[in-house]
């Protein structure tokens, strides 16, 4: 049925999710005004921190590294009707996992470690993504109310294993000893290792290409596989999914050990690759950036990619221009993203209408 | 032992953490009847909390600030309601935006105005609303037994004591009114409500604004009575026990008092024992800290009892079956 | 005081659209104080629409509202109220956590407290329950009392806010007959009373037992009227039905061989324990198709659902080719053996409207290995498929690349009938084929299932259109209220069948 008032594909997936985009950076900008800065000053001193430098862009790169893990996470799970809010905690238990590999295994040469570890990261988020798949789809939970409580009891829980376990004798900060023998090498370190060359200090590693390979993975089991099919008819349409002989239960089980386990590759990225050790609150708020990537991205991997850079310069420019002024802190980007999410997820609709009024004037 | 688990110090600071927790309970409570999700109630009591520790500061007065803290707690709130109602957008995506609308402007705006990095200034006594000794009952502090009641009782804010006289109010309007009952109805069914010839979006907004105001003293209370300043996320996760406790008391108001003292009482534990030993044993406090969540999820998986929610709840309304 | 003769309710010029579709054209329709007022019609006649239209919950395009004589303009719920009518809506307006006393109050408190409208409440409900047999407990929970107890309460609902007159939809497709004849006596109290009762139903015998007067709906108009005395269930059924010039449809006689399916006294229980298919029996053999008829909401659908193994049956047993299926509950096994199913409701079962076209075209079928080797789904696979198949079923446009939704009705329904079809089943269910579909559209779908029939396949057809089940069925059985009503040839003339379908046998009839 192509009833009138329906706005083209391009408007669709194009032009909506731009103009919510640009309405959500000018209240951002509205907000700097009333600080009395700048706000085309400030985005011209984020662009220069994030992509006017080898150092910008390693930690661009490095930040959108999380964010495409934890982005993708929370999308897989869209793809099947499921809000998971629960990455946050999901990365930061896949962190033991990546830790204990990491450090019980560290006899064992690196390319035996790292593929362990790297499975055990994924194992570990999975494990704390199925449980609350489980409880919704055999007990009734709620996954949104299950995962927030789940980020919770993860917290504590990491608080208490990093302190009681990991932390070394007589170490103040609490954090796990070093893993040294097996991690994933920085392109800093391995430039300096193998070509004797000196870069700019930062953390980017290996990881990044690695998560590239698994937003294509996703996208291959979204719309490749006979899983992702069954994924996303459960997402689109559950009496249609249980005409065709699909489990919605299972499907739901099934999500999120998926989702949980991508969440907990953010482990690789932040343990192994740039802090070598189990951190306190390592996390810090990625899983719910990757709620705002997801949307941005409309749940597509490319999208989610794109918007990951996004945001990854967005929060490497907002750490330059807390350095250029201080007057505008840091938690400007957490502004930026709070209304993203609000533009792009719940007033999705909002312009719609206005839209396509401004729409069919002109073609008429 | 028993003064560690039962003291007066214990119990008064077991009152002290679960103000807020009632207040946004509460206003969860409200707003999920009527049917609207509300996860953004951590995000209301932040910005609430800086906004009367920002207002205490400039202006040194305190009823100013719990003004002024329930305003922009009900702007935040509004902007949930048009997306939830007038939007139908989903409910749970435009909480979460709040909570980090609120998180990100509290700490912006703060250090542009107090450049301490986020915090805010420390506020004197007066722009605070400090404990109330009820005479008579402040003159029994040391008698014994009879002292730690007093001591619960007496010594407490203004903010305090109107948290918990909204328990029987909220119970009160929910049974007894006309308000309530319509709201009752419009988060079981909001079909009934409009066949009724009553308008559903109306309703709604009306819980969602009780919920607004409610977080305002919430948020009030943490930033000028519990402490005497702002500091970034210094609601710490209230909002979402809030929601646990909402859930333990099944959406009921008085059940909801008993949560959230349950739930302020591990807090208060979860500080006291840390670094206690019993002999060489010591008791992880987090344990402590994560049993309200644990409880909440086992609970909710009905292992233990049995928790409903509203059955519209989380649904925007249209009118078509 | 308007004179007792005014009409309680007059529609005048009624017209309302949906979309392309005239659910009301110039209805009206007038109602006499205190009486029983019948309006009878197939599905789709358009008499829930007018209702709705009448209590506000839709404005017409078109035409007048007169109440007693006066025009008067109805634009909500709450007007309707105030105007004196009521209404009982076929799915319930209660509140399940409420007691019936809190329903009945909400929306007439009268007062920012309940107590006191609790408390008229309470007596004026002893009152009511003296007058019109209508014991309720008032503090009983809503969601807890039996469905007969619920519809009480909504009646309830509507004289306590004063309704002079009450409009019931379809009010017995939930009860049990007892239940159902306590509430006609309450019905005939209540006109005895004065007051004025509208009663929306498909079935004639109701008309028949308690209407003083009756109209007949048909495709949005009001085809005739009649008082109930002057008339007979015969008459009604050929308004109702119609004399329809039966579409033409090239068929050779059957030669139907072994039997494929045997259901074996099926029941089917909802969750309040009612039994929507009762004890139903019947086979379908190879070469010939089975027809179902019978109103919307008599059971079929869920028959259909256990056949195919979506919903697990609560007694009784289902053969697929000498295997009981019955308690399987697993359609992906059945597909395998080779049972296809072209469901009911195209828009939110057969396809998945945000899929493309080619995606909705292996819907329930995406296991198959020639889709793509193991865990793969082989894109090109599924596009070549979907190609090849809208070639053969003529669908327009011919891109599998489209989303779903944008085809046609009828193009949509192509698009699933030939991923049925073209697995190559021994048995195609099939729900409803037509519905909402072009008339081009129909002729080929008619075809094609003749001819699956004539490569000796077994068809089971379920239609809500009686000439469709009479121009492509060789056997009818007629459902209603869950039960098998008889078997009956294809030649069988409209006004029988019509009887059948709305719960008349013959017996009754005589």
């Amino acid at each position: 049925m192509s009833a009138k008032g329906e706005l083209p594909g391009w408007v669709d997936v194009g032009l909506i999710p731009l103009l919510n985009l640009f309405v959500a950076l000018l209240i951002s900008g509205v907000v700097v005004l009333i600080i009395g800065e700048n706000p085309l000053e400030a985005m011209w001193i984020m662009l220069k921190g994030a992509v006017g430098s080898i150092k910008g862009w390693g930690y661009l790169l490095y930040y959108a590294t999380n964010f495409i893990f934890t982005g993708l996470a929370v999308a897989v799970a869209f793809h099947a009707g499921l809000f998971n809010i629960g990455g946050e905690g999901q990365a930061y238990i896949a962190g033991l996992g990546a830790t204990i590999a990491g450090l019980s295994l560290e006899f064992l040469p690196w390319p035996i470690v790292i593929p362990i570890a790297v499975l055990a990261s994924a194992l570990f988020g999975a494990f704390w993504g199925f449980v609350p798949g489980y409880l919704q789809a055999r007990r009734g939970s709620h996954i949104v109310i299950t995962t927030i409580m789940f980020n919770f009891i993860a917290s504590s829980l990491m608080v208490y294993l990093i302190n009681y376990w990991f932390r070394p004798v007589g170490n103040m900060a609490v954090e796990s000893r070093e893993i040294s023998g097996a991690y994933i090498m920085s392109f800093r370190e391995m430039a300096r290792v193998f070509f004797d060359y000196r870069m700019p200090s930062t953390p980017l590693n290996p990881t990044f290409f690695f998560a590239l390979f698994i937003a294509w993975a996703v996208w291959y089991l979204l719309w490749r596989t006979k899983l992702g099919y069954e994924i996303r008819a459960v997402g689109a349409n559950t009496d249609a999914a249980v005409y065709a002989g699909i489990r919605p239960q299972r499907i739901i089980m099934i999500t999120m050990a998926i989702s949980g386990g991508i969440a907990g590759l953010l482990a690789v990225n932040e343990v192994l690759g740039a802090q070598h050790r189990l951190v306190l609150e390592y996390v810090q708020g990625a899983g719910f950036v990757g709620i705002a990537v997801a949307l941005m991205g409309r749940s597509h991997p490319v999208g989610i990619v794109l918007a990951a850079l996004l945001f990854g310069l967005l929060y490497q420019g907002g750490t330059e221009l807390s350095f250029a002024k201080p007057e505008i802190n840091r938690d400007m980007i957490v502004v930026i993203q709070g209304l993203v999410i609000l533009f792009m997820g719940a007033l999705e609709q909002t312009f719609r209408p206005w839209l396509s009024a401004l729409f069919f004037k002109v073609e008429d | 032992m028993l003064e560690l688990f039962f003291g007066a110090e214990t119990l008064a600071s077991t009152v002290r953490l679960s103000v807020p927790l009632i207040l946004a309970c509460l206003a969860g409570l409200w707003s999920e009847r009527s049917g609207i999700v509300d996860i953004g109630l951590e995000g209301k009591m932040l910005i609430a909390a800086f906004a009367a520790a920002s207002t205490a500061a400039f202006s040194g007065n305190a009823l100013l600030a719990l003004l002024i803290a329930i305003m922009v707690s009900l702007g935040f709130s509004l902007v949930h309601g048009y997306a939830s109602i007038n939007q139908r957008g989903n409910q749970v995506v435009s909480g979460v935006a709040i909570n980090m609308l609120a998180a990100g402007l509290a700490v912006v705006l703060g250090n542009e105005w107090f450049r301490e990095g986020g915090r805010t200034p420390a506020l004197s006594s007066d722009a605070r609303f400090m404990p109330i000794d009820i005479p008579g009952i402040s003159s029994l502090y040391d008698v014994p037994l009879i002292g730690v009641l007093a001591r619960i009782i007496s010594g407490h804010s203004l903010l305090t004591y109107i948290a918990v006289a909204l328990v029987p109010v909220t119970a009160w309007a929910l049974s007894r009114t006309r308000f309530g009952l319509r709201l009752r109805a419009v988060g079981e069914n909001p079909h009934a409500v409009d066949t009724a010839g009553i308008s559903v979006a109306r309703l709604r907004y009306q819980a969602v604004i009780i919920a607004g105001v409610l977080c305002g003293i919430a948020g009030t209370y943490i930033s000028t009575s519990l402490s005497a300043s702002f500091v970034r996320d210094m609601t710490a996760g209230r909002g979402f026990m809030a929601l646990a406790a909402l859930i333990f008391a099944n959406w009921r108001a008085w059940p909801a008092l008993w949560a959230c003292l349950l739930f302020g009482y591990l807090q208060a534990m979860g500080t006291r024992l840390q670094g206690v030993k019993f002999g060489t044993f010591e008791i992880p406090v987090q344990f402590i800290n994560m049993l309200p969540y644990v409880m909440t999820v086992v609970l909710l998986a009905g292992f233990i009892g049995k928790s409903v929610p509203p059955r519209a709840s989380g649904i925007p309304y249209t009118k078509d079956r | 005081m308007t004179d007792a003769r005014t009409p309680a309710i007059e529609l005048i010029g009624i017209d309302k659209r949906f979309g392309a579709v005239h659910a009301n054209k110039d209805v009206n329709l007038t109602i006499g104080r205190g009486s029983i007022h019948g309006i009878i019609g197939e599905n789709g006649a358009g008499k829930s629409t007018l209702m709705s239209i009448l209590f506000g919950f839709y404005s017409a395009d078109k035409g007048e509202i007169r109440v007693k004589g006066e025009t008067v303009k109805i634009r909500s719920s709450s007007d309707a109220i105030a105007h004196g009518i009521g209404m009982v809506h076929q799915h319930f307006m209660l509140v399940d956590t409420f007691t019936v006393l809190e329903n009945v109050v909400l929306g007439a408190e009268g007062g920012s407290l309940i107590g006191p409208a609790l408390a008229k409440a309470r007596e004026s409900l002893k009152h009511l329950a003296e007058e019109y047999e209508m014991d309720v407990d008032p503090d009983a929970i809503v969601g807890e009392l039996p469905v007969g107890l619920q519809q009480r309460v909504e009646i309830l609902k509507a004289l306590f806010k004063g309704a002079e007159t009450l409009i019931l939809d379809e009010p017995t497709g939930v009860l049990t007959p007892d239940e159902a004849d306590h509430l006609f006596r309450i019905l005939g109290q209540l006109r005895d009373q004065g007051k004025t009762v509208i009663l929306i139903t498909h079935k004639l015998r109701e008309i028949m037992a308690i209407t003083d007067r009756v109209t007949v709906m048909r495709r949005g108009e009001v085809v005739a009227n009649f008082e109930t005395a002057k008339t007979n269930v015969g008459e009604l059924a050929e308004a109702m039905v119609g004399r329809r010039v039966l579409l033409h449809v090239e068929k050779r006689p059957s030669q139907p061989g072994e039997v494929v399916l045997d259901v074996r006294h099926v029941t089917w229980k909802d969750r309040k324990g009612i039994a929507r298919v009762d004890d139903v029996s019947f086979t379908v053999r190879k070469g010939e198709i089975v027809g179902i008829a019978g109103v919307s909401g008599n059971g079929q659908s869920e028959l259909l659902d256990v056949i195919s193994g979506i919903t697990r049956p609560t007694s009784g047993e289902v053969f697929f080719e000498g295997k009981n299926i019955g308690m399987m509950g697993d359609p992906q096994y059945l597909r395998r053996e080779g049972l296809a199913h072209v469901p009911e409701d195209r828009q939110h079962r057969g396809l998945i409207t945000s899929f493309d076209a080619a995606e909705s075209a292996i819907l329930g079928w995406h296991f198959e290995e020639s889709l793509g080797k193991g865990f793969r789904l082989d894109r090109d696979a599924v596009v070549q498929r979907c190609t090849r198949e809208m070639a053969d079923f003529d669908v327009r446009p011919g891109n599998p690349l489209l989303k779903s939704a944008k085809f046609s009705g009828g193009n949509q329904q192509k698009i699933i009938l030939a991923r049925e079809i073209e697995r190559d089943p021994d048995l195609l269910i099939v729900g409803q084929p037509t519905r909402g579909v072009d008339i081009g559209a129909i002729e080929f779908i008619h075809k094609r299932l003749i001819a699956l029939r004539d490569e000796g396949k077994a068809i089971l057809l379920v239609s809500v259109e009686l000439d469709e089940i009479r121009s492509l069925s060789d056997r009818i059985i007629v459902m209603f209220a869950g039960k098998v009503m008889g078997e009956r040839e294809p030649g069988t003339n409209e006004r029988e069948l019509g009887l059948l379908m709305a719960g008349v046998t013959a017996k009754d009839a005589a």
